[in-house]
């Protein structure tokens, strides 16, 4: 896919807690078409603090509006800087960058969707997108505590929405591997992203059942676009570079 | 009209704006960007006689003004470079380079040697910052004698134009560049990465997978500038200037202080156009001074 310097403009940005923050943005001229699983690079102010692009997954677009959604969450000084823009600030991306979360093939019946903390945001825009298949979505969401349980009405759009909290403020209690849901081993696909003990506690689940398994990487990036191979994963076939073979992986190549 | 073309030994550039090896892939992943036959030159990743998977993950911390990288010459090598990438990069109306690297001097001479057959490959840039295995792991451009010794035995089989790419690393660059000119290298480019290291103080543990890596981006370039110049007083061959470079100005720097040419490396992953950018940067302050040729502003600093 062709990939463009585009320089964003905020629409609007809107505090979720204390950490989380979701960042719209539009373009002058229309959005080329994004995939569930891409990512785009944020350049974050023309300063030398934060010198790198910072990664961040399409969390959801709305080519009417020509709208882009990225949920972000507030690690150190690049998704800070990020959470102070303002309407009408410029933001300069690169996108869209990597692969993409594969669709479900026609015999597929029900697709189940878990993410943890901030890896939730790749999920809403694969939710929308699975819309056009005949297959059932469910949603396997889980955080610390309920307050970073975010965006849930958004994803109750596209399927059921099952939540688990560390501290029982909400849904089952624990972690997204201990919920009732995944007793009933009857999903045909799992997608999943998140903490890696997440994903590969994920995976194993998938593993030992038998279900096709996608996930989602976030390794560190310093460019994005497949030049500098510092964001390898080690896979079957040696390492590849998660920003352009990746960030979504077959469970299958991965040495998991 | 400003004269942006300059001489690199026999190696003639339209202008004197390359890029850096492993910060640009083979060239042709930033055409969706632009045009990069505008540029003076590509220099490709580092390659080498045999495949290399390179180091384990995590390869790279960001550092203040800075990265660390531990990429470990990840390559196919030179043969798949020659099979499978060289055939796309013919279309590219410009110089491309290879940037060539070993862990003994024979594996620098057979990849030199095939990639000697190649025509439209003008030159080779020999990166001597590659540990030598068999004398204990120092770096091959660390002292005069192993940095000759691999020159040396590359001259013998190499017809066209090297530049040899000299390691910051060493007390004494300027010896180790008078050490290359005296086997016969056409060119020096200076400086690779400095070696560095990251904490992660939280974990207790070093960030990168091993320990230490090559130290690049803005917080370097005071050290390149300062090599470059100390390199110029010391040698006759072309000088190519590197190390920090983020725009024209920091490129106009390393001209001033003896470079003929430059290269783009970091900056790439965050201004995948900035070294078009540089090129018209250039012209535009040659103008503003009223210069005919950029060659008017090299050493201007003695
Ligand atoms: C493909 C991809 C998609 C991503 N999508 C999102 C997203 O949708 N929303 C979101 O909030 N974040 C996302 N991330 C993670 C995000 O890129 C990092 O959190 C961000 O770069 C940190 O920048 P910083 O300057 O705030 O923190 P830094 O100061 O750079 O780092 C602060 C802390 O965060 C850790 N960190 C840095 N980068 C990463 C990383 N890539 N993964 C995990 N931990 C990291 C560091 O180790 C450090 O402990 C994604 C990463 C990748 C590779
Ligand atoms: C990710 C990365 C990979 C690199 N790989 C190579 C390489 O294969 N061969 C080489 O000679 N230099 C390599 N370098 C060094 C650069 O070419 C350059 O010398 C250095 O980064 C300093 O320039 P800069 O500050 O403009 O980046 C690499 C640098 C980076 C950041
Ligand atoms: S981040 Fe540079 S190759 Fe993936």
């Amino acid at each position: 896919m062709k990939k463009y310097i585009l320089d964003c403009v905020v629409v609007a940005n809107i505090p979720l807690n204390k950490r989380y923050f979701l960042l719209r943005v539009s373009h002058p001229s229309p959005f080329p078409r994004m995939l569930p699983g891409q990512f785009v690079e944020l350049r974050v102010d023309n300063s030398s603090d934060v010198l790198l692009r910072r990664p961040i997954s399409i969390h959801d677009m709305n080519y009417e509006t020509n709208e882009m959604d990225l949920l972000v969450q507030i690690v150190g000084a690049g998704t800070l800087k990020m959470s102070e823009l303002k309407k009408g600030d410029l933001l300069n991306m690169i996108a869209p960058l990597g692969n993409s979360f594969s669709m479900p093939t026609i015999d597929m019946k029900h697709v189940l969707l878990v993410g943890g903390g901030v890896g939730v945001a790749p999920l809403l825009l694969l939710g929308r997108v699975l819309q056009q298949y005949s297959c059932k979505v469910s949603f396997l969401l889980g955080a610390r505590t309920a307050s970073d349980l975010v965006q849930l009405d958004s994803f109750s759009q596209y399927g059921e929405v099952y939540l688990t909290t560390e501290d029982a403020t909400v849904g089952e209690k624990g972690f997204v591997t201990n919920h009732s849901l995944l007793k009933n081993k009857v999903f045909d696909k799992i997608y999943t992203c998140g903490p890696t003990p997440m994903m590969k506690a994920i995976s194993a689940y998938a593993k030992t059942n038998n279900i096709e398994c996608e996930v989602s990487l976030e390794n560190t990036m310093a460019c994005g676009f497949g030049v500098c191979l510092c964001c390898v994963t080690d896979t079957t076939e040696g390492h590849k570079c998660v920003c352009t073979e990746g960030p979504v992986f077959n469970l299958t190549t991965l040495k998991w | 009209m400003v004269d942006l073309g300059i001489n690199i030994g026999n190696l003639q550039l339209k202008n004197p704006v390359m890029t850096a090896s492993g910060t640009f892939g083979y060239g042709t992943e930033f055409s969706d960007f632009f045009d990069i036959s505008a540029l003076g030159g590509i220099i490709i990743k580092g390659t080498t006689l045999h495949h290399r998977e390179g180091n384990p993950y995590p390869r790279m911390a960001e550092t203040p003004a800075g990265m660390l990288n531990a990429v470990g010459l990840q390559n196919k090598g030179v043969e798949y470079f020659i099979t499978s990438i060289y055939p796309s990069l013919k279309t590219i109306d410009t110089h491309v380079l290879v940037n060539v690297s070993g862990s003994t001097i024979e594996e620098y001479v057979q990849a030199a040697e095939k990639i000697n057959d190649l025509d439209k490959i003008p030159a080779i840039e020999l990166n001597i910052s590659c540990p030598n295995v068999k004398k204990g792991g120092m770096g091959f451009g660390t002292s005069c004698a192993s940095a000759a010794e691999v020159v040396k035995a590359v001259r013998k089989v190499y017809t066209k134009s090297i530049m040899v790419k000299l390691s910051p690393n060493v007390t004494n660059i300027a010896e180790i560049a008078q050490a290359v000119e005296a086997e016969g290298a056409d060119s020096v480019s200076l400086i690779n990465t400095l070696l560095g290291m990251a904490v992660d103080a939280e974990k207790q543990k070093p960030v990168l997978s091993t320990i230490t890596g090559g130290l690049s981006g803005p917080c370097v370039k005071p050290i390149a500038l300062r090599m470059v110049w100390q390199v110029a007083k010391a040698v006759n061959i072309p000088i190519v200037g590197l190390g920090g470079i983020m725009n024209a100005t920091d490129a106009i720097e390393f001209m001033l202080v003896g470079a003929s040419a430059v290269q783009i490396g970091t900056a790439n992953f965050i201004d995948p156009t900035v070294s078009l950018k540089i090129v018209n940067g250039i012209e535009a302050y040659l103008q503003k001074h009223n210069y005919s040729s950029v060659k008017d502003i090299i050493g201007l600093i003695k």
